[in-house]
């Protein structure tokens, strides 16, 4: 579907990009993973047809930079950092919406399942909506209009357990017939949800190799926490991924997306001396 | 054109959104305010009267204004919006190249001329208003002129910023051209370099190619046809132009000079790299 043909990319004198080879096929779902500076972005921008860069990049066959309305037809892009952009939530539905040929109803309706009512916030400035809203508003229009190939830089980042499940599920439909790229400065916020792990340092790839890809996306693993004591710091956090306790902050249960168990866990490892006990097992 | 529009109308409301177009519509609509307060259109002042004496004055505050906000503003927010990443989102969309940037162009033309249209059109009201007649073919002409005006800089603005790679140095450029192109509106600085040894045709070159000198002086003949505030530069632009001619040439090459460099930030823009 993608080829990389010996990308390099440098600003003045500094190589950004050094040789980069890559085919990526329908169906692979690769963790872009670096250090800063180890260019993910730029190699990003590449794909967008936004840098001129030497080498090949071919989309079905056509180049991103002198086919681009027809390749970004088929690329979903979530940045980063959300743009600071000025115009209201609708009004940007509507241009995306509009240059996309797509209908602004499905845009809507991702919103609506990542738990962001947009209709609300229709007149508001997308600038002025908070890190998570703003990060929902961009899934929403990537995943809201027909995709081959979703580019998503920290997609989650900023999203709360509940709408990070329903972004994997929302991911999980697209899975086969899409190819996706997650890129992180750390593989475990992303490693569930992928099947192919590349990693950049300096500019080249160090990394190419295929993961065990056993989680589906669209699990959920019912959890139980045992405290040797309460906390208050503990019961805050747990209380954000929509943890309860019925026996004064002992015992806490809930439910965690399977692709989110490793970043689960990795929040628990914070309160290490404090845990008894950890029960977590996949609803049927 | 689906593209071009959608582009246009989108920094239509970025535009409007934005501070500087809240402080520049409050500059011209307060120029106006404050020349109806000082009563300029009931004065009779060296032979304008009523509605003309306004735009006079209008005129030439506008000519100060006019190019360095509209300069400061296209490459503040062009090259603002690149370095804050808006162009990295919105150029990931499947919109044309062509249809991104001239429809920039045309949202940004309407949000500039619109305030100095709309003040224009209450000094007008205004005039009505106080019985004071009204010369539309001055009124026609001079908004006319104020059209070139803005996109002659809207053009330069746009050159600046495919050029600079960041909001300062595009900033700083802006100033600079603006700065130099007032510097050889002085007729001081003109007389100096005949003084000094420079020909005659070449200081008349370059007062023909500065818009900003074009302007001034197509606004002069309008009231003044003979350009006797001029003096002796006046016979060259009358014997090489004519009035009608000179008039013309007021609005074609400040009208041309714009095209040709927001088509120039076109190729660049078009050849390098966008964010």
């Amino acid at each position: 579907m993608i080829k990389i043909n010996n990308v390099s990319k440098a600003f003045r004198r500094n190589q950004v990009l050094d040789g980069i080879n890559l085919d990526i096929d329908r169906g692979d779902r690769i963790a872009l993973v670096g250090s800063n500076g180890a260019g993910k972005t730029t190699l990003i921008r590449c794909l967008l047809g936004e840098y001129i860069h030497d080498g090949d990049i071919l989309m079905d066959d056509l180049k991103p930079r002198q086919n681009r309305q027809e390749v970004l037809k088929k690329i979903g892009f979530v940045p980063q950092i959300p743009p600071p952009l000025k115009m209201p939530v609708a009004q940007l539905i509507k241009f995306a919406a509009g240059v996309c040929d797509s209908d602004p109803e499905k845009m809507y309706a991702v919103s609506d399942s990542l738990g962001l009512d947009a209709l609300k916030f229709k007149k508001q400035p997308f600038v002025k909506l908070s890190g998570g809203q703003k990060q929902k508003m961009l899934i929403s229009i990537a995943l809201g209009r027909d995709s081959e190939f979703l580019i998503m830089d920290e997609p989650a980042a900023n999203l709360d357990p509940e709408a990070r499940h329903n972004f994997f599920n929302l991911l999980a439909k697209k899975k086969d017939d899409t190819a996706m790229i997650i890129s992180s400065h750390r593989l475990d916020e992303v490693a569930s949800l992928v099947n192919r792990v590349v990693e950049l340092d300096q500019g080249k790839i160090v990394l190419n190799d295929r993961v065990a890809d056993d989680v589906d996306m669209d699990s959920i693993l019912s959890c139980e926490v045992k405290l040797t004591r309460a906390e208050n710091a503990f019961a805050d956090t747990v209380g954000e991924w929509g943890f309860t306790s019925n026996d004064n902050g002992i015992t806490w249960t809930g439910t965690v997306a399977g692709p989110d168990r490793l970043r689960f866990l990795g929040v628990l490892s914070r309160y290490a001396g404090l845990l008894k006990g950890i029960k977590m097992e996949e609803k049927k | 054109m689906k593209h071009l529009m959608l582009t246009a109308m989108a920094d239509i409301n970025e535009s409007l959104r934005s501070r500087w177009f809240l402080i520049y519509t409050l500059i011209f609509g307060g120029i106006v305010v404050a020349l109806f307060i000082t009563g300029l259109t009931e004065s009779r002042v060296m032979g304008f009267t009523g509605l003309s004496r306004t735009l006079v004055t209008y005129l030439q505050i506008t000519m100060a204004i006019l190019p360095v906000f509209v300069l400061l503003t296209t490459v503040r927010s062009v090259a603002g919006d690149r370095e804050a990443g808006i162009f990295e989102y919105l150029l990931s969309l499947p919109v044309g190249l062509a249809s991104w940037y001239w429809g920039k162009i045309i949202g940004r033309f309407v949000v500039v001329f619109l305030p100095v249209v709309l003040a224009m059109i209450l000094a007008v009201v205004w005039a009505a208003a106080k019985g004071a007649e009204i010369p539309w073919g001055q009124v026609l002409f001079y908004t006319l002129m104020l059209l070139v005006l803005a996109w002659c800089f809207l053009g330069i603005g746009m050159l600046i910023s495919s050029l600079a790679r960041s909001a300062d140095v595009a900033q700083g450029a802006a100033f600079i051209i603006w700065l130099v192109l007032l510097l050889f509106l002085d007729l001081i600085l003109l007389g100096i370099m005949i003084q000094n040894g420079a020909t005659a045709d070449s200081v008349v070159l370059i007062a023909l190619l500065n818009p900003l000198q074009v302007f001034r002086t197509g606004a002069m003949m309008l009231f003044d046809p003979q350009l006797v505030l001029l003096g002796p530069s006046a016979w060259v632009i009358l014997d090489t132009f004519g009035h009608t001619g000179y008039l013309v040439y007021s609005i074609i090459y400040p009208l041309l000079l714009g095209t040709l460099c927001a088509w120039l930030g076109y190729v660049f823009f078009k050849r390098g790299d966008l964010p």
